[in-house]
């Protein structure tokens, strides 16, 4: 890939942890310290179906009941990611209202939580929602550009790339990716959103463009609304990214110009998913294939160092990937 | 003295409990909102819970998220609701207040929207998505300038300190739900009771209202022993059955309230 686009490209791995993406990073940290807090049952949503792998994982591990919330659409389109939930002895309850995908999934998780506040912790899978969560979750995936630094020592004697690059969802594999860097001024941040069927078709996902600040799950950031504040329904081939806002730290990157916001389309996303395939012999998430794509969008002067966070690996797609494989043959 | 505060004067003196409903704006069809409101002060609803619709109903339950899902479809915005309540106090004599959530009171900007709301003749918002901490700091002097009640909630697990707290930046009247749940769920009345009591006994500075899983007489007397009065929601909603004529809803309306009264 490097030879590719004649720069020096690091790919995070983030595909190889357990269960697949980085979703365990913060799933490990939450339900460790809800078991701190005495609670007893855990509740969770997901998109992709990753961080609800990775939530029911560590409750599989500390004995712990786990439901998980999943918007009807999400289940049909991340069925390996729902039958490997079903065998760790989740309980994966389907979302019914709104598009069937995140938010809503989101919806029901937090309404789970009002109606059962002493006994359980919500594990929330992004860096969103109300306080402390996106700082919270956030922490628990600095891990990742933490890793980064000393990993980039080891193989080239700097820890400092010139560009990080990341698909933004909710955005916690990007902030964690992000984390280390935030006061590293030579250091570009750049976040990839998903464009869907392209920003203005009425089928997108790309919050800092078509979004306006305003207040979704309990924080104030940047939403896809009407004008009068109804939140728009996004669409995105990868369930991960399927959201109409983003966490509050990728609101203030965006509007201080900190980093720098790209977005890729369905095909785009297919397309660089395919090209890593053959040429790296690595098959990543749908998700993290929007920060590949992204990297063709940048003029990166020579020299650069770039490193890409391949927030998770593609076995859950494979049923997309097969519809679309004729195409990049 | 405000609206609220006059009606919870006449009915601790007429040692009354004050039935508060709960409807949605723009349901069962865009322009019964005003219908549906009369109804319910003709049938004896003392105080008027009035919701506006949004996409994402955090703390509502399933009835309450239909009725809001259809009533935006019909076309309900704020906008709208303000046009058609621009001269209600004309009809409607009992107090009213605005259930809602965040985002669609901040693109409307909140402090139009509370301008608004005081020029028409609404007395108070009851925003559950607001934090106290945010209220305090952004909010509260805007609702003073305006002279709007604004209502905060509180729940079984909440501390007795932040009871106070929330009593303090409350006016109008303190929300306590039945159960920490949202809209429409039931839970044993025995714990219920145990916590209504535990409220009473802080003799708080406002009147105390009891919502969330009130169906009937039954429920309505059982709580109301230990506070001021109650809201009813998904029950009344569930009885409207989505009937968008006229005469029904007087119907439906005076039949469900005599089953409370
Ligand atoms: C592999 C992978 N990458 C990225 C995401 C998007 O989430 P976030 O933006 O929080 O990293 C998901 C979410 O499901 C995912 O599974």
């Amino acid at each position: 890939m490097s030879q590719q686009i004649g720069r020096q490209i690091y790919l995070k791995r983030e595909d190889l942890n357990h269960t697949g993406a980085h979703k365990i990073n913060n799933a490990i940290g939450q339900v460790l310290l809800a078991e701190r807090l005495g609670k007893k049952r855990i509740i969770a949503e997901t998109g992709a179906g990753q961080h609800g792998v990775a939530t029911a994982t560590v409750c599989a591990l500390k004995g712990l009941e786990c439901i998980v919330y999943m918007g009807e659409v999400d289940i049909q389109r991340q069925a390996p990611n729902v039958a490997r939930m079903k065998m760790l002895g989740a309980k994966v309850i389907p979302a019914k209202s709104g598009s069937k995908t995140l938010k809503d999934a989101t919806n029901e998780a937090i309404r789970d939580w009002i109606n059962n506040p002493s006994d359980t912790h919500y594990v929330i899978g992004s860096v969103v929602g109300p306080h402390p969560y996106p700082d919270m979750v956030a922490r628990f995936q600095s891990i990742i550009s933490e890793e980064i630094r000393w990993q980039l020592k080891e193989k080239t004697g700097n820890e400092l790339p010139t560009h990080v690059i990341a698909c933004v969802g909710g955005g916690s594999n990007a902030a964690g990716a992000f984390y280390h860097f935030l006061n590293e001024p030579t250091v570009e941040l750049i976040a990839v959103e998903a464009a869907g069927l392209g920003i203005h078709s009425g089928h997108s996902a790309a919050t800092t463009t078509l979004g306006t600040p305003g207040v979704l799950h309990g924080s104030k950031s940047i939403v896809m609304q009407t004008p009068d504040g109804q939140v728009v329904e996004p669409h995105s081939i990868s369930a991960g990214l399927d959201y109409p806002g983003i966490g509050p730290l990728h609101a203030h990157l965006f509007a201080s110009g900190r980093g720098r916001f790209l977005s890729a389309t369905d095909q785009e996303a297919l397309k660089a998913a395919f090209n890593l395939t053959r040429l790296e012999g690595i098959i990543p998430a749908l998700e993290s294939a929007h920060a590949l794509a992204g990297l063709e969008q940048v003029a990166f002067p020579e020299n650069s160092k770039i490193v890409v966070c391949l927030s998770g690996r593609g076995d859950k797609d494979m049923d997309t990937y097969m519809k679309h494989m004729t195409e990049f043959d | 003295m405000s609206r609220i505060a006059a009606l919870f004067n006449k009915s601790k003196s007429a040692q009354k409990k004050v039935l508060n409903v709960y409807c949605t704006a723009g349901y069962p069809a865009l322009d019964s909102t005003l219908e549906v409101m009369g109804a319910l002060q003709r049938n004896g609803a003392d105080l008027i819970e009035l919701g506006m619709p949004y996409s994402d109903p955090l703390a509502d339950g399933e009835v309450i998220q239909q009725s809001g899902g259809i009533a935006l479809e019909n076309g309900m915005t704020i906008a709208r609701l303000f046009d058609q309540l621009k001269d209600f106090r004309k009809v409607i004599e009992v107090p009213v207040v605005l259930m809602g959530y965040m985002n669609p009171v901040i693109q409307y900007g909140f402090e139009n929207f509370c301008q608004k709301a005081a020029e028409i003749g609404i007395d108070g918002l009851i925003l559950p998505d607001l934090p106290p901490l945010e209220f305090e700091v952004q909010y509260s002097s805007i609702l003073k300038k305006h002279h709007l009640d604004f209502i905060f909630l509180v729940t079984p697990e909440t501390t007795e300190a932040r009871v106070r707290m929330l009593d303090k930046l409350s006016s109008g009247f303190l929300y306590a739900v039945s159960s920490s749940s949202t809209t429409g769920h039931e839970k044993d009345f025995s714990l219920v009771e145990k916590y209504l009591c535990r409220l009473q006994g802080y003799q708080l500075n406002n009147p105390i209202l009891v919502g969330f899983g009130i169906k009937d007489k039954a429920s309505f007397d059982q709580t109301t022993r230990y506070t001021d009065g109650a809201i009813i929601g998904s029950a009344y909603i569930k009885a409207l059955d989505g009937q968008k004529d006229k005469t029904a809803i007087e119907a439906a309306t005076k039949a469900f309230l005599k089953t409370v009264l």
